[in-house]
């Protein structure tokens, strides 16, 4: 069975369909790709998927159960998380304290154990240290692990980001735009990155990007809205010659 | 856990010695009755700073009735000893508990709205506390609650002073209390990483405002009257005023703006007749000059801690890399 | 029934005074999205200059009035200059704090025995007590005179707002600081402005009440202000018809609680008002939903 299956979602704004009858699946270790034009919908999906907006029809299996109608915070709790368009980081926080945040998502204590500072309080803040020491050394953090989150440069902020969803233990993970506003290069070794998280992890991952080349590169199935409809679905070869895609990106031919 | 527990011992050593010290001063009178009562008044203050920090430092939410969830804390627990005769400890603890009520009440149909509603209602709450205990003849209704005995002696705020501190700083140091800052930060960030929002600032709220009706608590057995007048919006005011001076998210912050804003117009006070006249006045200036020039307040959001004051000598323990020092 | 109209008589004057002062909290609101706690001392500063003009100066009503709305209004700028400005890139509760420094200030800067000392001043009679009879209902002159002063007010400032290049400009700061500058709006002088014109409304409100309810003292400013705040939250904040709907609300809601259910308990109901209003519509009767894009 897949991991995700999205049947005919769809969500309303007034009298706008933000997104129509969108559908997909996505199995165990794929990284698919999901483009469009500006305000083609994408982010509206990811915000359905993590039920930031609730869909107003369709379906949303994950990992066996339906997630329709679920907060944001129980759909982290179900193994999925996400990033952000715009950095979401907690900028006051350092960075070693963003990543632990996540870490509590699966291992808690109550707070008699915090306030008696009892057996389990030490072990579980231990563990999430450890954890977080991992994610840090993992993403080349680990001598920033003390400074504020918002003193990291930009492309730090971007790993940071990732590496903090990663601590919620996810099965899948959604990449919103992570390549927006890097160079060239930077999106190259980003590529890499992304393709080293999924093997690394052993996760899903589903990346938004207007980069065609970073997803053409290294997605194995790519989904393209336009105008909040799929248009076109397929490995990148189907969808680079696909006319339709090439119309919505580039304009009809005279 | 060995590391840990040598550093517990050395502070817990520190603290008797503190108290042994404090008590035998008293004892030869060279601590008099008059800073005897600075004293106390600094310690119940203390404890209203770190509750209201909590919530405001903590979970990002602007209380501005914090004085009324005092007067529940004070009344209940007068009520108690009072009227029922119960003993001074599970009075207070009654009283914290009808704090924590309050709190759940207010909190649980705000603190699901997004933006600064807590403020709004909490400023509400307290005018509606205030009112109703004019009206409740039980307690005195406006002309206060008196015939309250005294319980409330330096040796009890010393403790429950520590005891407030230790209990705000190992919630604001477990995952509860990074929950609140990541909520406080972003909302929606957080609650994408698993954190539900709600729940940590209803949490952070309740134990504020808990800890709020305790010190009310100790308040009513210390001065042996309490009247609706004296929980109103200024003295909320007062209370987020302390918080904002030692730098709002900073717990040792809390602790040195209720010190010097408390033990500060008493000092002033001695200034002779034109001090002890415009004394608001100058104190109302100051606060304006203190945000203009360090609006961080005095800690900023930095701590200060024993470990750092041993290891580097007299520096303090810079938090998240900032690199300046204290002014 | 007659004891019905008559409130709604004494509520409405009473609301339309509130909602001079409201006025002013949602269009500083409204542009620097500041909670200007100060209001009701500049209410209640406006009351004194009201008395001083009235006692001192010997000025009718109207002249004090306007001596009154210019002196509040230059220390609704003063204020500004000299305590918001430097803050205006600081985190709100910095601001609400300095508000509340200030606040204090006002307060204690009235009381000093220089200005008018801590004890209650009544105001002179300046306007005829004389009282009309609508059938059973009493109304005064007084009364009208308040009503009228109000309605002209809000009408000016209306006009001020949507038909004046400064009215225009206030609402684009409102909706957009930056992009506003960029349009070669002065963003500065804009908030000035708007902190002058509700400081004059808070002023012309403190004469009112004076006129109205002559006893006047440093501390009387605090509850009105906690009061016209919610009034503006009710209405939705940021909104000025809002505001004027919201402080006719709670002036109404104050005479009828004290008329029907006990006079003691008005404010609490007041207070009861707001929280009902925000568990049921969060951004108050005319308030826009804002939508945080993610």
């Amino acid at each position: 069975m897949a991991l995700l299956e999205v049947k005919d979602l769809g969500i309303q704004f007034g009298g706008l369909k933000a997104v129509d009858g969108f559908h997909m699946e996505i199995g165990d270790n794929e990284l698919i790709g999901l483009i469009g034009p500006n305000g083609a919908g994408k982010t509206t999906v990811f915000n359905m998927l993590t039920g930031v907006y609730q869909p107003t029809d369709g379906e949303i299996l994950f990992d066996g159960s339906s997630i329709s109608g679920l907060t944001t915070y129980e759909v982290t709790k179900k193994h999925m998380a996400r990033t952000f368009q715009n950095i979401r980081l907690y900028k006051e926080m350092s960075v070693s304290d963003n990543i632990k945040t996540s870490c509590s998502v699966r291992r808690k204590y109550s707070l008699i154990d915090a306030i008696f500072h009892t057996g389990k309080y030490y072990k579980v803040e231990q563990e999430n240290e450890e954890q977080v020491q991992k994610l840090l050394k993992m993403f080349g953090l680990e001598d920033k692990a003390d400074l504020l989150a918002k003193n990291l440069p930009y492309g730090d902020q971007r790993r940071l980001e990732i590496a903090r969803a990663l601590a919620t233990e996810p099965k899948l993970l959604l990449l919103d735009e992570p390549a927006a506003g890097m160079n060239p290069q930077e999106t190259e070794d980003l590529a890499v990155f992304i393709k080293w998280i999924k093997d690394e992890f052993k996760i899903s991952i589903l990346l938004i990007e207007h980069d065609m080349k970073l997803v053409m590169g290294i997605c194995e199935k790519i989904t393209v809205l336009n105008f909040g409809k799929i248009i076109a679905e397929g490995t990148p070869k189907e969808i680079q010659n696909n006319p339709q895609v090439i119309e919505a990106y580039i304009g009809r031919k005279k | 856990m060995q590391k840990n527990m040598k550093k517990g011992i050395i502070k817990i050593v520190i603290v008797v010695l503190v108290f042994i010290l404090a008590k035998f001063l008293i004892r030869e009178g060279i601590i008099g009755a008059y800073t005897e009562r600075i004293i106390i008044t600094v310690g119940i203050n203390i404890i209203l700073a770190l509750s209201l920090n909590l919530i405001i430092g903590y979970t990002g939410q602007l209380a501005l009735g914090h004085a009324a969830f005092m007067a529940v804390g004070a009344y209940v627990s007068a009520i108690f000893t009072t009227k029922l005769n119960l003993p001074f400890v599970p009075a207070i603890i009654l009283g914290a508990v009808a704090g924590g009520a309050a709190g759940f009440l207010i909190g649980w149909p705000i603190l699901r709205l997004k933006g600064d509603y807590l403020a709004i209602c909490t400023l509400g709450f307290g005018e509606i506390v205030k009112v109703l205990i004019q009206n409740i003849e039980y307690v005195g209704a406006a002309r206060g609650f008196s015939g309250i005995k005294l319980f409330t002696t330096f040796g009890w705020i010393f403790l429950f002073t520590v005891l407030a501190y230790i209990l705000i700083k190992r919630v604001v140091n477990s995952v509860y209390g990074r929950d609140m800052r990541a909520v406080s930060q972003d909302e929606i960030a957080a609650e994408a990483m698993g954190v539900n929002a709600f729940r940590a600032k209803l949490l952070g709220f309740i134990i504020g405002c808990a800890m709020a009706a305790f010190a009310g608590g100790l308040y009513a057995h210390y001065l042996m009257f309490i009247d609706p007048v004296s929980f109103d919006f200024n003295k909320s005011t007062e209370i987020l005023t302390f918080v904002v001076l030692g730098g709002i998210g900073s717990t040792s912050g809390s602790v040195a703006g209720a010190v010097i804003l408390t033990v500060l117009p008493e000092a002033l006070r001695g200034f002779g007749d034109f001090i002890k006249t415009y004394r608001m006045l100058i104190y109302s200036i100051m606060i304006v000059i203190l945000m203009i020039f360090r609006p961080q307040g005095i800690m900023g959001n930095r701590e200060l801690s024993l470990q750092n004051l041993m290891k580097k000598g007299n520096t303090f323990n810079i938090k998240g890399g900032e690199k300046d020092g204290i002014a | 029934m007659v004891t019905f109209f008559q409130q709604l008589v004494n509520g409405i004057s009473l609301g339309s005074v509130y909602a001079l002062i409201a006025i002013g909290y949602t269009m500083v609101y409204g542009i620097i999205k500041m909670v200007n706690f100060a209001h009701g001392e500049i209410f209640m500063v406006g009351s004194f200059l009201g008395l001083f003009a009235v006692s001192v100066l010997h000025f009718t009503f109207f002249p004090a009035l306007l001596f009154s709305m210019i002196g509040t209004g230059l220390i609704g700028a003063l204020i500004e200059k000299v305590a918001y400005k430097p803050l205006r890139n600081s985190p709100p509760i910095t601001l609400f704090i300095t508000a509340i420094a200030i606040s204090m200030l006002l307060k204690n800067l009235v009381k000093t025995n220089f200005l008018a000392g801590p004890n209650p001043h009544s105001f002179p009679e300046v306007l005829s007590v004389d009282v009309f009879h609508i059938g059973p209902v009493q109304v005064s002159y007084i009364q009208i005179i308040v009503l009228l002063t109000a309605v002209i007010l809000g009408a000016l400032l209306q006009y001020f707002v949507k038909k004046t290049k400064t009215g225009y400009a206030m609402r684009v700061v409102a909706y957009d600081k930056d992009a506003a500058a960029l349009m070669g709006i002065n963003v500065n002088r804009t908030i000035t402005i708007t902190f002058i014109i509700g400081s004059a409304l808070a002023g012309a409100a403190g004469v009112l009440v004076g006129i109205m309810y002559p006893r006047l003292e440093p501390t009387m400013g605090t509850l009105p202000g906690l009061k016209c705040f919610v009034a503006a939250v009710l209405g939705g904040i940021g909104e000025i018809p809002g505001a004027i709907i919201g402080g006719i609300v709670i002036g109404f809601t104050e005479t009828m609680t004290k008329a029907y259910i006990s006079s003691s308990l008005a404010d609490a109901f007041t207070f009861s008002l707001l929280i009902i209003t925000l568990l049921v519509k969060p951004t108050g009767l005319l308030g826009k939903k804002t939508f945080e894009k993610v």
